[in-house]
């Protein structure tokens, strides 16, 4: 076990990571996930957010077990290596934001970074302009950086505010098991206020024990390696620095052979799974999520594992995701396998513009200055 | 007498901002030492691996308070 983790922490983890990822996911996706959608972290969090009823498009509700298995296998591996460490405060109201405005843009492109390395790997080829466009985002955001953009330090807190993401994830799973049903429509059925599809994305899933398992053991390995599937293209551009990459080729390449051995690698730009072939606008929607995961510090994954060793910042980021997701669709802005809709691009637009006006406006105060102590002021006030 | 190290506090944040300003740090002090307190596992892999990559020596120290301080030198 501990020579496992150590392997994990080498220049050898992300790619096993990634290796892992491109196994499982087209493998949940012959057990019953949707097409290329084996793990879809802006997809999914669709589907939790219509599970709660926060939007009411029927297709695409369902308790994706895969995410908070993200938090909770995290969780462990952080408890267990001790690197568990409550944190927050790091500009919580953007991160929010940022989470909100990266689920929009995901929305449009209809998938994460994570779903356009798979959707490639399953020859669905509407995925390279999305893949452009976050490349193009990261860059953006990597701008940004260069000219002292920073949303502040976070700093340890409570307990309580490190657990309360893995306690939500917990609550997800129970709430997926219970399915709780207190409402009544007009005609008396049971209703709410959990929702699951009953045709449509939403109901195609693989069994929960699977779905659990593989978040939990990528959840797992992911916090020890590190995986991000932005922080991959970040660090090649800034630094030329291939670690995290290594790790997306891996996974593009597994889950590539995987698909071909089960069956589902199917090569081309029209009639792909749950994709429109809107090159434009496959484009901008990852333009816009690659700048706001870049500002935030990673990957919709990566910011879920995050969450799951304490980062209550990032815990927002992931609340984001859910909320923006559910915008997206009581918006009218997502994306449906016939093309955008109609009010994807308008929110698009405004979404780049919010995210290069934060780009543009946060800065850290007093760079390299630690902060004083309370005594410290009241000294220096004395003087 | 050992040369006063320049200072680098990187503790509480993102990605990649503790290894843009050890970055900036080593271009203003090319010859070193400099010291990085980092406060996260991640940040400490980070930073470390693009110092070795540019040629610098990484010493870490774990702190009590969890905390970590590398010292870099060329």
């Amino acid at each position: 076990m501990s020579a496992f983790a150590k392997l994990l922490s080498s220049r050898w983890g992300p790619i096993i990571t990634g290796c892992i990822v491109g196994l499982l996911a087209p493998v949940l996706v012959k057990l019953g996930n949707p097409g290329n959608m084996g793990i879809c972290v802006a997809c999914f969090s669709r589907d939790i957010a219509g599970a709660l009823g926060l939007h009411r498009a029927a297709p695409v509700q369902y308790l994706r077990p895969e995410l908070p298995g993200f938090i909770l296998g995290s969780f462990l591996a952080a408890l267990l290596f001790r690197e568990f460490r409550p944190r927050g405060g790091s500009a919580p109201l953007i991160r929010l934001l940022l989470g909100m405005f990266a689920a929009m843009g995901a929305m449009v492109f209809l998938g994460c970074p994570w779903r356009a390395y798979l959707r490639l790997a399953g020859g669905d080829l509407t995925a390279v302009p999305g893949i452009a466009g976050l490349i193009a985002g990261v860059a953006l955001g990597l701008a940004f950086l260069r000219q002292g953009y920073s949303l502040g330090r976070s700093y340890t807190t409570p307990f309580a505010v490190g657990i309360t993401m893995p306690a939500i994830a917990v609550g997800i799973l129970v709430l997926l098991l219970a399915a709780p049903q207190f409402g009544r429509t007009a005609e008396g059925a049971p209703t709410g206020p959990i929702f699951f599809s009953q045709s449509g994305p939403g109901s195609q899933h693989a069994p929960i024990a699977a779905s659990l398992a593989a978040g939990l053991v990528i959840g797992f390995v992911a916090q020890r390696s590190r995986f991000c599937t932005v922080g991959a293209l970040r660090d090649f551009i800034l630094l030329r620095d291939p670690h995290l990459l290594s790790g997306v080729l891996a996974l593009i390449v597994t889950a590539s052979a995987v698909n071909l051995l089960l069956g589902q690698f199917r090569l081309g730009v029209v009639g792909q799974p749950i994709a429109h072939a809107n090159h434009l606008w496959n484009f901008a929607g990852m333009a816009l999520a690659g700048l706001a995961y870049t500002l935030a510090g990673g990957c919709p994954g990566r910011e879920f594992f995050l969450s799951g060793e304490g980062d209550a910042d990032a815990g927002l980021f992931v609340l984001g995701l859910i909320l923006g997701a559910a915008f997206a669709h009581n918006f009218n802005a997502a994306s449906s396998p016939a093309g955008p809709a109609p009010y994807g691009p308008i929110i698009t637009v405004f979404g780049l513009a919010v995210c290069i006006l934060i780009g543009l406006t946060m800065r850290e105060r007093r760079p390299q200055r630690p902060q004083r102590s309370p005594r410290e002021v009241l000294e220096e006030e004395h003087a | 007498m050992p040369e006063e190290p320049k200072v680098v506090d990187a503790r509480g944040l993102s990605c990649p901002q503790p290894v843009l300003l050890t970055r900036n740090a080593m271009a203003e002090c090319p010859s070193g030492p400099i010291e990085v307190i980092v406060d996260t596992g991640t940040s400490r892999d980070n930073v470390s691996r693009m110092a070795q990559r540019a040629g610098w020596c990484v010493a870490v120290e774990a702190l009590p308070t969890g905390e970590f301080r590398l010292r870099l030198t060329k």
